[in-house]
């Protein structure tokens, strides 16, 4: 076939166009959801260690995305010596499965979130937010007082949670999706999982750990501080030989 | 178009190609002066103000949308609305439905800066929309492709000239990508806030498929549309070569597809993946520096024409640009070097050594070509295209200067041990250390914008121009009809 007939038909043009953009996406993408071992199986006891978020950490990480931390703050820790020293265990996929969509970054301009659960305590996150210069004076973070102000909205929590399931989210509705739930995660988490109780849940939550350390409201501070508190912590790597995630590389 | 005049319809739709060049003008300034505003901010955070609307994470986003899509967009609406009526030497099918495109674009890029400084976002990169803005801009995508094939339908000529192909593949592209890219279940229908539909790695992938492929279709083979057409155009010459032009498309549209996760490597994307990826990005060399000899080439024999055009020099640094950034790519998509550059700001140096180097160069010079001809006139005065020139070269010069830097500085930092084996320097460390080029980025960056600045006041003033002279025109025409 001559080039000459292609310049020369609109439609041709367009379809061949169409077939040669295609393959690469194709290619790439489809795969990763059908090959095993793409993402991680962490298993611990017969349960799985990783978990949708609370209803408290998903409205966290609701505002981690509307205040755009993604944009200086990666949640990906690379197989390198210095990431080990710095941030601990390289992520797996499995840590981010629940992510819709993924908050991996691609700029550190602030260092890596991917484990800085239980890293720092609640008291400093809460500083840190509201003037981070008050705790590290070289930094050139934004300050959000705001967080500490805006009461956290939450009478929308089961649709947010709906919406996740309806993109494969295991939250429950059902008791067969309770039970599923008990079966996966044990009865502890899936009780948090259940899309009926999520403003119980959700108070409760907020209440008992109290991250903002102001009792008396809920604030978006403390949806904020309880998503960073998770980060990170479902995975416990003492539970597994060394290099037994290496094979899924 | 008002005609009082009473002079025929024009054989072209130029009005809507006027409608998007202004536009594009706009949305530059704008765009850009957040740029400045936001590189001012890393240097001197204070400028947050505590501010929830302008703090960086919020304001980042607005920044991209109005360049990219904005500035870029228009500029691509404009010229490929001018490029295909002129190469296909029929006017644009529809006019209803191209400005259908042009209110639905502008809306768009504007509800979607705004509603980024409130904080209703995807946390989606350069795919921040939300699903209403994504519908819109669907829809008048549609439409786009509508008008620009209808149009090529309509053509008077049996060939159908490179830069429709280049523009072609960039519209089909761009319609994949967002779509399904931008795959959501929205909280509810009155709820801004959705969820996309892939999670974790296969989202990452999907993501950095489209985010590559922004640049790859909409701000390279469109802009070679662009370049496919003003280049040859304003040296006077035909296109060096059209078998190298064959060849470099169809390599340049099937592997730009596949280059996307070279954004993850050494992530938990399997390394099959990040490899293919990676192995891609450097075949991608060849095609990418195809289109740059092609269009430099097309200059030998005139190269004099540097001394003396203005706007040949805008085109023929932006293919230098070019060049350049399409080396750098390849070399940053090498999984040892991609170690230290990722997450630093050597990315950002290399996107804006494309960006500005290329995009903004290529349409600034694309711009200069066609304002005059658009309004009828001379341009107001090449003396300040002379400016802008060297206030856009030197200022991107000195910003991707910083950047490497910046990027390189605080890759080697990161990664220092000392010899227990212990890390040199803390993460705060090197953050103090960007302090300097992230000033010197500023001053850069506040260079171009000035350049755009004398741009768009030598645009205004050829406009005014313009109407000044039809004016005469008409009031001669009169008087002479009032003498018989």
């Amino acid at each position: 076939m001559k080039h000459e007939q292609i310049e020369t038909n609109a439609g041709l043009l367009i379809v061949l166009t169409l077939i040669v953009i295609s393959i690469g996406g194709l290619a790439e993408i489809v795969p990763l959801y059908f090959l095993d071992g793409t993402v991680e199986e962490v298993k611990v006891a017969g349960r799985d260690t990783v978990r949708p978020y609370t209803p408290l950490e998903l409205r966290g990480r609701d505002i981690y995305q509307r205040e755009g931390c993604y944009v200086c703050h990666s949640q990906m820790i690379r197989p390198f010596r210095d990431e080990a020293l710095r941030y601990g265990h390289y992520s797996l996929a499995a840590e981010s499965k629940y992510d819709h969509p993924f908050q991996w970054g691609s700029k550190r301009t602030g260092p890596d979130l991917a484990r800085v659960g239980g890293k720092y305590s609640n008291q400093w996150h809460v500083q840190h937010l509201y003037d981070p210069r008050s705790v590290v004076p070289e930094s050139i973070m934004p300050g959000y007082p705001w967080l500490l102000k805006n009461n956290l909205a939450y009478k929308d929590i089961n649709g947010r949670m709906r919406a996740l399931k309806a993109v494969g989210v295991p939250y429950s509705e059902t008791q067969v999706e309770y039970d599923a739930n008990v079966q996966r995660f044990g009865r502890e988490a899936a009780d948090l999982l259940d899309i009926h109780s999520a403003e119980h849940n959700l108070l409760s939550q907020a209440q008992s750990s109290n991250y903002d350390g102001n009792g008396d409201t809920i604030t978006e501070m403390d949806a904020l501080v309880a998503y960073l508190q998770v980060l990170g912590t479902m995975v416990d790597f003492s539970k597994f030989d060394e290099g037994h995630f290496a094979k899924y590389r | 178009m008002a005609d009082a005049a009473g002079r025929a319809p024009e054989q072209y739709n130029y009005d809507i190609v006027r409608r998007f060049a202004i536009m594009s003008l706009v949305w530059g300034v704008l765009g850009m002066l957040t740029g400045v505003y936001l590189a001012a901010e890393l240097a001197w955070p204070v400028l947050n103000f505590d501010i929830p609307e302008i703090t960086f994470g919020r304001l980042r986003p607005v920044h991209t949308t109005l360049v990219i899509f904005g500035f870029g967009g228009s500029a691509l609406f404009a010229t490929s609305y001018y490029v295909v009526q002129r190469t296909c030497q029929a006017r644009l099918v529809s006019d209803g439905l191209a400005a259908f495109t042009f209110w639905g674009w502008q809306v768009a890029i504007g509800i979607a800066a705004i509603s980024y400084m409130f904080g209703y976002t995807q946390a989606r990169e350069y795919a921040e929309m939300v699903w209403p803005i994504d519908l819109l801009i669907a829809v008048t995508w549609v439409a786009y492709l509508l008008v620009y094939v209808g149009t090529i339908r309509r053509r008077t000529q049996p060939h159908i000239y490179v830069a429709n192909w280049f523009f072609i593949a960039f519209i089909l592209a761009t319609a994949i990508l967002h779509i399904f890219n931008n795959m959501e279940v929205p909280v509810s229908m009155f709820s801004l806030k959705s969820y996309s539909l892939h999670a974790g790695v296969q989202d990452a992938m999907t993501q950095w498929w489209y985010g590559h492929n922004a640049v790859g279709f909409f701000l390279t083979a469109a802009f070679l549309g662009m370049m496919y057409y003003f280049v040859p155009k304003q040296a006077g010459r035909p296109i060096y070569s059209y078998r190298l032009s064959i060849i470099h498309f169809w390599a340049l549209v099937f592997l730009y597809m596949w280059v996307g996760a070279h954004h993850l490597h050494w992530t938990a994307l399997p390394d099959w993946t990040s490899t293919l990826a990676a192995t891609f990005s450097i075949l991608l060399l060849l095609p990418s520096w195809g289109g740059m000899i092609n269009g430099v080439m097309t200059l030998s024999g005139a190269w004099d024409r540097l001394r003396t055009d203005p706007i040949m020099r805008f085109l023929i640094v932006a293919l230098s640009f070019y060049g350049m950034s399409t080396f750098e790519g390849p070399m940053m998509s090498l999984k040892s070097v991609n170690a230290l550059s990722h997450y630093t700001d050597w990315t950002i140096g290399h996107v804006h050594s494309g960006a500005l180097g290329w995009v903004a160069m290529i349409s600034f010079g694309s711009l200069y070509h066609l304002i005059p001809r658009l309004f009828n006139t001379a341009i107001y005065s090449k003396r300040l295209i002379y400016l802008h020139f060297w206030l856009a070269t030197i200022g991107i010069v000195i910003y991707i200067t910083a950047m490497w830097v910046a990027g390189i500085g605080q890759g080697l930092m990161l990664r220092s041990f000392d010899e227990y084996g212990n890390l040199v320097y803390t993460f705060i460390e090197t953050v103090n250390f960007l302090h300097l080029p992230y000033m010197v980025r500023t001053f850069g960056g506040a260079l171009f914008v000035s350049g755009v600045l004398v741009m768009a006041y030598n645009v205004y003033m050829t406009v005014r121009k313009a109407r000044q002279e039809e004016a005469a025109l008409e009031a001669k025409i009169a008087a002479k009809m009032a003498r018989t």
